[in-house]
Parts: C-alpha cells; sequence; structure tokens
C-alpha cells in the first residue's frame, strides 16, 4: 500500500513535473511576446509616438501684436490704441463665485444679466481660465479694484486693447473701423491671429485697405501644456512683429480746416498734390463718430445715423457721383482744341439760346452773352458757346478726352468703396438703356448734366491732370508704399504723359484764371487777392430738376426759393498757386445752389489754408508750369479789344445781333455758311 | 508504515520556528522586495517627485504585507490544507455577499465594508480558488484525472465564484481565476482534447456571452480591436498609453521626467497603467529589466513548488506562481493594448492595498510549501495521517 501509494505520487510528481516545464515554456513565450511588443512601440515606432508625445503637451499660444497706429503726414495720430481695462474672474481661485461677485458689485455694478453669463461661462469652461466680468473700466475703478483685492478672490485686472480714434468725426470716412472677424474673413484668411478672441481687423476704409500691415504679425508662445489644458510651463517665445505705423498724406489741420469751411452742408472737399498725387484733403460732411462703434451704438443713434438724408456714414469724395455741371466744360474745351475742329479765337455768337432740330437749348444767362471765343466762353461759362462746339466735334472725343482725365473709372484711390461714375457715348447708352444717341444729348452732356457723373475725387484729379500739364497723376492716402508689413518710401513716378499740346492747355488756364481773376468771371468775387496765391477755377451747378417752358417764362425759380432736394448742386474746381500750380482743389455741396457763390468761397478758403501751410511754398516746382501773370493779363487786354473790333465789324457787315463770328476755318461769316 | 518514514515525518511537521526560519528561502523574498522598491520609487515620480500621497502608503502596505507573509509561510502546509476548503466556502460566501450589499466603486460591486476594513472578496478567491483545487486534486490518480464524472466538481468550484465575479462585473478578476484554475487542471493531468474541446464550445459560447456584456464591457472590446477608432473617449486610455510607451524609446525620458504621466495625459499612471509611467521614463530597457525580474520570481516560484514532496503543495505553488504570472502578463499586455483593458494591476509594483496583499499572502503560501516540502501528506488528506 505504502509502496503503491509511493509509485503512485512518483507518476504523479514526474506528470505535474512534465506539465509544469510545458506550463512554464508557455509562460516564457508570453513574457517573450510582451518584450516583442516592447521592442516595436519603444523602438520600432519610438519616432511617431515621440511626435504625438509632444503635440499632446505642447501647446502653441498665438501673442496679438499691438495694430499700427494711423497718422496724418505731421506725424498726428489719427487712429491708436487705448488701455482696455477688464475685470476677470478665474473660478478655481474663489470658493463661491456668487459671493465675490457679491464683494465686487459694491465697487462696479453687476446686474443680474452679467451674473447669468459669468456663471454660465465659468460652467462651461476649466476652472483655471478667467471669465470677462466687464470691460471698459475706467481707471478709477480700477484703484478701487487693486485696494479691495484682499476681499475679491480670484478677481484679476487685465489690460487689453481697443482702438480709439481721436479725432473722432474728422477723417472717420478715411479711417473706416476694426471690428472681429467674420465667418467670411475667418474662411478667406489663414492668418491663425483672427482665431483670437476679441481680436479686430479692419473693415473699412484704411484699416480694411492696409488691414495686413496695420495687423502686424502674430508672435507664438510655445508653452507646456498638461492633459487638462493648464499652461505648465514656457518653452519657447516668439514676440511676433508690431503692426505698422501708417502715414497718411493728409494734413489732419487742413482736413479740420476744410469740414469746419463745409460746416453743416453735405458736401465733399478733396484737396490734391498735383505732382505727387497726395491726397492732403478729404473732408465729407456731416460726419460720424467711429469711437461711438467700439462703444457699441443704441438702435435711436443707428436709426439716426442711417435715417439722415444727408448720409453721414457715406463718404461723399469718393461714392458721391454728381453730375459735374459746368466744371466738365474743361473736358468739351480741351476735347475741341485737341480734334483741331476748333480754334481758340474761333466765336460763337450766344443770344442765350441755341436750336437743334426743333428743340430749344437755353443758355443759363437769359439774354445771351454775346460774342465768346474760347477764353471768355470758360470765363463766362457761356452755355450757347460750348453747346455750339460740342455739335462740332460730337460727344465722342469729348468722352475720349474726359476719361483721359480720370472720369467714368475709379482713380485708383487706396480706400474701398469708390465709384466711377459715368462718362456716357453712344456704345454705353445702348447698352445700358437699349437707346440711339440723339443729337441734343450731345450739348446736354457737353455742360456736365444729363447722363454724365463723377465723384469729388475723380474732378479734382481732372483738375490737377490739367493743372500739371496733362499728366496722369493717380491719388493715394497712404505717404508710403506698403509692401507686405513693410513700408518702402514712395518715389513719385513718372506719370504717364496724356498727350495734349502745351498751347491747348494754356488756353484752357486762361480761361481758368480769367473765370476767377478777371472782372465778369464766374467767380471773380471769390479770387484771391494776394497773386503769389493766386487761384485758377471753373464754377459749376448742377441741375437736379427739370426746368419747364413756363418756368422759363415767368423766370427761373433761384435756389433760395426752391427745396433743398430740388436745389442745384454747387461744384467749384480749382488750382493753386496759378504762379507755379501745385495744389488742386474740389468742392462739391450737395443742393448748395450756385457753384461760384457756394462752392467757390469754400474752395478760396481751404486753397488759401493749403498754400499758408505749404513749406516748400516758395521753392521751385516745375518750372515749365510757371506762368507770367503780366504776359497773360496783356494778352487777355489785347484779345477782349480784338472781341469789340470784331464784334463792331460784325454789326457793321451782318447788322446787329447777327450771328456771326470767326469760323474754324478763319474766315468771318455768319454761322453756318462756312463753305469750308 | 516504516519507522523512518514515521520519524521522517514526524520530525519535520515538528520543526521549530527557528528551522522554519532558516528554511525560508529569504533570496525569494529579496527579489520580491526588490521589485516592490522599484514600485515605490515609481510611485515616487507618479506624484511628481513626492512620497505622498502614495508611495508612503504603499510602503506601510509593504511592511505589514511582508509580515503577513511570513506568519502564512510559517502555517503548516497541513493546516492550509485542512483549512482550503473552509476558506473557500467563505470567500464564496462572501461573493454572494458582496453582491448583496456590496458598495459601489470603480463602476462595480467589488467591495464589502465591514466597517474596520474593506474587502475585496474576489481577491481572497484567488487564493482559496487555488487552495481549494489543490486540496481536490491532491489525492487524484492520473486514472480519477482522466474520468469526465471526476471532474465535474471542481468545474463547479471555478465557474460559481466565476459567474459570480464576472456578474460584478469584474472581467479581469474572472479571467484571471478561469486562466488559473485551467492551469491547474492542466497540471494535473487533465487531457489535452478536453481543453481542446471547452475552447471549441467556449468558442461557441462567445455570441451568447456577448448578448449578457454590459456595455462598458462590449465597448473595452470593440475599443480594444480598433483604439484609433475613438482616440477621444473609450480609446484614450490606450492610445495615451502607447503614446507614452512609444515616447520612451529605448532608454526612456529619465527618472520623474516622463511628459505623458507628469501632465496627466496618462490615464490611472498609479494604478493600472504604472508599467506606462516606468517604460516611458527608463525605456526599454527599464521595461526588460522588471520583466527579468519578475521571470526570475515565476522561475523561483517553480523551483520552490516542484521541490515539495507532497501534490498539494505542488499544485499551491504553482497555482499561485500561475496566478501571479496572470496578473504580470495581463497587465503589460494590457497597457501595451495586447489584450482589453481589464483592470488588472501590475503585481507588487501599482497602487493598491488589496492586490499587495493577496500577492504577498500567496508568496507566503508558496514559502510555506517550500518550507513544508518534505511533509508527505496521505492521498486522502492530511487529517488521517497526523
Amino acid at each position: 500500500m505504502t509502496l503503491g501509494n509511493n509509485r503512485e505520487g512518483t507518476d504523479r510528481a514526474k506528470i505535474i513535473g512534465r506539465r509544469a516545464l510545458l506550463l512554464g515554456g508557455g509562460k516564457l513565450a508570453l513574457l517573450t511576446t510582451l518584450v516583442g511588443r516592447m521592442y516595436y512601440l519603444q523602438v520600432v515606432e519610438a519616432d511617431k509616438y515621440a511626435v504625438l508625445a509632444d503635440e499632446n503637451r505642447i501647446n502653441l499660444r498665438l501673442l496679438p501684436p499691438p495694430r499700427g497706429r494711423i497718422l496724418d503726414r505731421n506725424g498726428v495720430p489719427m487712429a491708436i490704441n487705448q488701455q482696455n481695462y477688464r475685470v476677470l474672474l478665474v473660478s478655481e481661485e474663489t470658493d463661491d463665485i456668487n459671493d465675490t461677485l457679491d464683494a465686487l458689485s459694491h465697487i462696479i455694478p453687476v446686474n443680474e444679466h452679467d451674473r447669468a453669463r459669468i456663471l454660465r461661462e465659468a460652467r462651461r469652461h476649466r476652472s483655471f481660465v478667467p471669465v470677462t466680468v466687464r470691460e471698459n473700466l475706467s481707471w478709477e475703478d480700477v484703484s478701487r479694484i487693486e485696494i479691495n483685492t484682499p476681499d475679491l478672490p480670484g478677481v484679476e485686472i487685465d489690460v487689453g486693447q481697443s482702438r480709439y480714434y481721436p479725432l473722432e468725426g474728422l477723417g472717420a470716412h478715411l479711417l473706416g473701423y476694426v471690428a472681429t472677424p467674420s465667418e467670411a474673413d475667418l474662411q478667406n484668411s489663414s492668418d491663425p491671429l483672427l482665431e483670437l478672441p476679441g481680436f479686430r481687423i479692419g473693415k473699412a476704409g484704411i484699416e480694411k485697405v492696409y488691414d495686413i500691415a496695420l495687423r502686424g504679425k502674430g508672435g507664438t508662445s510655445q508653452v507646456e501644456v498638461n492633459a487638462v489644458g493648464r499652461t505648465i510651463r514656457e518653452l519657447k517665445r516668439d514676440d511676433g512683429v508690431p503692426g505698422l505705423d501708417l502715414h497718411l498724406t493728409i494734413d489732419v489741420e487742413l482736413q479740420q480746416f476744410a469740414a469746419q469751411r463745409l460746416g453743416e452742408e453735405s458736401a465733399a472737399a478733396v484737396v490734391l498734390d498735383i505732382h505727387t498725387g497726395d491726397v492732403l484733403v478729404m473732408a465729407s460732411t456731416p460726419s460720424f463718430d467711429p469711437n461711438a462703434f467700439n462703444r457699441g451704438l443704441s438702435s435711436e443713434e443707428w436709426k439716426e445715423l442711417i435715417g439722415n438724408p444727408r448720409a453721414p456714414l457715406t463718404n461723399k469724395a469718393i461714392a458721391g457721383q454728381y453730375p459735374p455741371g459746368s466744371t466738365f466744360k474743361l473736358m468739351t474745351a480741351l476735347a475741341a482744341l485737341e480734334s483741331g475742329i476748333v480754334t481758340p479765337d474761333m466765336t460763337v455768337l450766344c443770344t442765350g439760346q441755341m436750336s437743334l432740330g426743333n428743340i430749344i437749348f437755353h443758355c443759363w444767362k437769359k439774354g445771351g452773352h454775346g460774342t465768346m471765343d474760347m477764353e471768355n466762353g470758360l470765363k463766362n461759362s457761356c452755355d450757347v458757346y460750348f453747346y455750339e462746339i460740342a455739335r462740332r466735334v460730337g460727344f465722342e472725343r469729348i468722352a475720349e478726352m474726359a476719361r483721359r482725365f480720370g472720369l467714368g473709372s475709379v482713380t485708383g484711390l487706396d480706400l474701398p468703396g469708390e465709384r466711377s461714375g459715368t462718362i456716357p457715348d453712344k456704345a454705353w447708352k445702348r447698352a445700358t438703356l437699349d437707346q440711339p444717341w440723339h443729337p441734343g444729348e450731345t450739348l446736354i452732356n457737353s455742360i456736365g448734366q444729363g447722363y454724365v457723373l463723377a465723384t469729388p475725387l475723380q474732378l479734382a484729379v481732372m483738375c490737377a491732370r490739367v493743372a500739371n500739364g496733362g499728366y496722369a497723376v493717380t491719388p493715394h492716402l497712404a505717404r508710403d508704399l506698403v509692401d507686405g508689413i513693410h513700408a518702402v518710401p514712395r518715389v513719385t513716378p513718372d506719370w504717364p504723359d496724356l498727350g495734349l499740346s502745351r498751347q491747348n492747355l494754356d488756353v484752357v488756364h486762361r480761361g481758368m484764371f480769367a473765370v476767377v481773376n478777371e472782372p465778369g468771371g464766374t467767380a471773380y468775387r471769390e479770387r484771391i487777392k494776394d497773386e503769389s496765391m493766386a487761384m485758377a477755377g471753373k464754377s459749376g451747378s448742377a441741375q437736379v430738376r427739370r426746368i419747364s417752358m413756363r418756368e422759363r417764362e415767368t423766370g427761373v425759380k433761384k435756389n433760395d426759393e426752391l427745396p433743398w432736394k430740388e436745389r442745384d448742386h454747387a461744384l467749384f474746381v480749382a488750382f493753386a498757386p496759378v504762379s507755379n500750380p501745385r495744389y488742386a482743389c474740389c468742392v462739391t455741396v450737395e443742393h448748395g445752389g450756385g457753384g461760384s457763390s457756394v462752392a467757390a468761397p469754400m474752395c478760396r478758403d481751404i486753397l488759401i489754408e493749403v498754400q499758408k501751410r505749404d513749406p516748400q511754398r516758395a521753392a521751385g516746382g516745375d518750372p515749365a508750369l510757371k506762368h507770367d501773370f503780366e504776359a497773360w493779363r496783356q494778352a487777355r487786354a489785347e484779345t477782349e479789344a480784338g472781341h469789340q473790333a470784331l464784334a463792331r465789324e460784325v454789326d457793321r457787315r451782318f447788322g446787329p445781333g447777327t450771328a456771326a463770328g470767326i469760323c474754324g476755318c478763319g474766315g468771318l461769316h455768319v454761322q453756318g455758311s462756312c463753305g469750308a | 508504515m516504516s519507522g523512518d518514514k514515521l520519524h521522517f515525518r514526524f520530525s519535520r511537521s515538528e520543526m521549530s520556528l527557528r528551522e522554519k526560519l532558516w528554511q525560508i528561502s529569504w533570496s525569494y523574498v529579496a527579489l520580491i522586495s526588490l521589485v516592490c522598491c522599484i514600485g515605490f520609487f515609481t510611485l515616487y515620480s507618479a506624484a511628481n517627485g513626492s512620497i505622498d500621497p502614495w508611495a508612503d502608503r504603499q510602503m506601510m502596505r509593504f511592511a505589514v504585507g511582508m509580515l503577513v507573509m511570513l506568519g502564512v509561510a510559517l502555517v503548516d502546509i497541513r493546516a492550509w490544507m485542512r483549512w482550503s476548503y473552509g476558506l473557500y466556502a467563505m470567500a464564496l460566501v462572501l461573493l454572494v455577499a458582496v453582491q448583496l450589499h456590496g458598495s459601489v466603486g470603480m463602476g462595480a460591486q467589488r467591495w464589502i465594508d465591514l466597517g474596520f476594513i474593506q474587502i475585496q472578496p474576489s481577491e481572497i478567491m484567488k487564493i482559496a480558488m487555488v487552495l481549494a483545487l489543490a486540496r481536490y486534486f491532491h489525492g487524484a490518480s492520473y486514472q480519477d484525472v482522466g474520468r469526465p464524472l471526476f471532474l465535474l466538481p471542481p468545474l463547479a468550484m471555478v465557474f460559481l465564484p466565476v459567474g459570480l465575479v464576472l456578474k460584478q462585473p469584474d472581467l479581469g478578476t474572472a479571467m484571471m481565476l478561469t486562466l488559473a484554475s485551467g492551469a491547474m487542471f492542466f497540471l494535473v493531468g487533465v487531457r489535452l482534447w478536453k481543453f481542446a474541446l471547452l475552447l471549441a464550445v467556449g468558442g461557441g459560447a462567445i455570441p451568447v456571452a456577448w448578448r449578457f456584456m454590459r456595455e462598458y464591457q462590449r465597448q473595452r472590446i470593440l475599443t480594444f480591436l480598433n483604439p484609433e477608432s475613438d482616440p477621444l473617449g473609450a480609446g484614450y486610455h490606450i492610445l495615451q498609453s502607447k503614446i507614452a510607451l512609444g515616447s520612451g524609446g529605448l532608454f526612456g525620458k529619465g527618472f520623474m521626467l516622463g511628459t505623458q504621466s507628469h501632465l496627466n495625459f496618462l490615464p490611472e499612471k498609479q494604478t493600472d497603467f504604472i508599467f506606462t509611467m516606468l517604460a516611458e521614463e527608463w525605456g526599454m530597457v527599464g521595461g526588460v529589466v522588471l520583466l527579468a525580474l519578475y521571470t526570475l520570481i515565476l522561475a523561483y516560484g517553480y523551483a520552490l513548488s516542484l521541490r515539495s514532496r507532497n501534490q498539494f503543495g505542488r499544485l499551491v505553488g504553482l497555482g499561485l506562481t500561475t496566478t501571479f504570472f496572470l496578473y504580470v502578463f495581463i497587465n503589460i499586455a494590457m497597457v501595451m493594448g495586447l489584450v482589453p483593458v481589464v483592470g488588472v494591476p501590475l503585481p507588487l509594483i501599482s497602487y493598491g492595498g488589496t492586490a499587495m496583499l493577496t500577492l504577498l499572502f500567496g508568496f507566503g503560501l508558496i514559502l510555506s510549501v517550500h518550507i513544508h516540502r518534505d511533509v508527505i501528506i496521505g492521498r486522502r488528506g492530511a487529517a488521517e495521517d497526523i
């Protein structure tokens, strides 16, 4: 029994020994599998997982750069960043958010709405993420909170930056404004800065055009974070590039003067440097305070801005399109002279009206101007003279000339929202109205009525191109060329020559000179008496209503007798100083009445101020552009004497009041009877 | 019975305390302590260089566990054999009780609170099951084991507690109980075709089992099969664990410099995922060294068990060594994404008192088997022989 028992035991020991060996072998195999897996993960795939581990722990934080300031040509700040104090609450540092808010509400108002929002945000974010309690704190509030810090656990003061426009309404149309990016902005831009909470980008005006430069380049801070996103330490930092301080060509003091001079009118004034294209003044009245948008606008304020018939939100200098009226006659004159069909000496007898087919076209002066040549036509702004020469050269030539001078298309100013105006022709009328061109429309459009529309900026550019001897200067607002985020000093290019003859331009210059500086000129009363600053210009009063035959019989109503909306637009373009032209100015007053009576004095005052502030007034300029007043005066006097002799000759030969004069062929005969 | 046999047996059973202490395999104890020390350092690192809150408590538990281990080692192996069914019965009753009164911890009913101590009956069962099966198979001959009817009672002894543990639900413990018992069935000579049959039946039962599983268990299995499918949800643990391991590389990031663990990307870094943390900081080299130490402990367990001259001792020693192996394998395979995350700690290193106590209790039994290796126990149990 014992023996059997023993053998039995030995057998079992053998079995268990064998099987234990098998089991142990199996275990060893499994443990080897583990080593193999370790090798795979920690050696074969190690690089991949090392990258993943870094992606886990390293967070890239964006550091928003300070937005660049906008300054005027003399360095006066127009847009700056203001410190904006905010109260933040870190919920993990307070025992009870409600208690802390109660304590805080003794210092600054915390209403129920705020409280609900704060509690909601605190719940949604992790406990170490600060929640904004209030923004735009006064310095006084900040001090009071700082003093009470021991009683306000978790309350922090944070300094952010917000945009501020110290000049308020002045230049609001130029500068535009900043706002948080829209969905579309986010989709169109790859700049991660836009994703930052509270980050603002330029949405209009200069702020928009030069947004990339003003924005600067965001810095980055590489921080190590733990699994819940708490920052452990900073690993690397790149401060980025602060936004560019942008200088404009605007002279704020002139801008201020111009805006004041325009006053309550719904008006625009533009002053250009005719050589460089610098925009020294671009004023549009009435204006608005762009800071109000940052503060938040009440619905009444918004309705007031939107509903105002004088459109304070519109930059009339580039987005207001007006019939240029008689200022357009400069184009008609140049087109006629350049065509060779009309000579400066050719005269037209103005009897106050002119008939074409069975339609009668009136001159603004009832009873007519008598015998008119080019210079006198401009001086008196004689409609019949321009009807006649337009009829002779045709509107296509005038339209072509107007386009050469920048009308009918945007000038390319570095400001969004510019409108192109209209320079009509046969093709245009066919395309837009599907009607043929009537010969009468040539007459109407040649004096800047009808379909012709232009912005004040376009008229200023036109005037500048006339004044600078026919070079295609284009305007700009940024003093420097901005390339990406850097500014490169602007070099004035050789503007393209418009290809006009110097003599013809001189004729127009003399005409514009006569408008202001000769007795009888439409703006003689507004002349600048200091001859070194004298201006030459052209007035325009653009009719916005139809004058009926009945009204013509009973006497055309004066502007003062009309409701505001029916009054003429008053326009005036001018350049100065005549002796050495440097500046071009256009003033447009919506429904202002007469160009010479309303717009011209504003233009005169602005040009005086511009020249007074010009540091280079005494210095050179373009010698080719210098005009000799005395020679002009003499020439003008001789012309005048010649005209009087001519008038006497006509009276003698054809009888008084006959429509006769010097024809394009050079001969003296009754109009329409030229055989040449 | 011959006289010298009686004398021999008698002398062994009547060993003095000094003799027993002399017989303890102190190198085995040292090996176990060494692994525990590695655990303390890892817990120190897990707490960002502080012995509080884990390392200090773990050291306390280790001290208590060491005393328990030595106490268990000194108790006569025959006494353990005598108590084995009793212990098993107690564990089973506690498992039932935990179903009725257990408090919920970790989303499952696992703990029973006796007021002064919290008991995890499934841990007791890991030891009791081995003891009870060892006692059952102690007297079984190869022929006995070949009879299917003879295998029915031990099968019931396995599936009853496994069923209860699954119901808690605790997939990890159920797996360990099943596999450890399976190993014991294998050791006593159950024919291999029977295992094949069981596997086939088990395979067929998978769809049935799937139906009875809790949603989170299914999710774990699905996540295990494709962890990248849900990187922020259920797959997060595995993915972060693999990132930690992989980024550790061959030589590791250095002690206390593991980014994944210290920045809390690694979940449960002081408990179930402690191996990941260790291998992140010490690299593959550290992981392999630890595995080598574990293998050494396993080899010791085999050597100590197989030197026993009684079947009960051999079965207890091998069964507990297998349980220890299962801890090691399941945990490490789990954190490396080889098996589903089932909540098995890394033995002797993971923070936690219950597992530490269970393991040291088990090592105490292996030591007892070794100390009393020459005790001959009759086929029908200790009682008739004494």
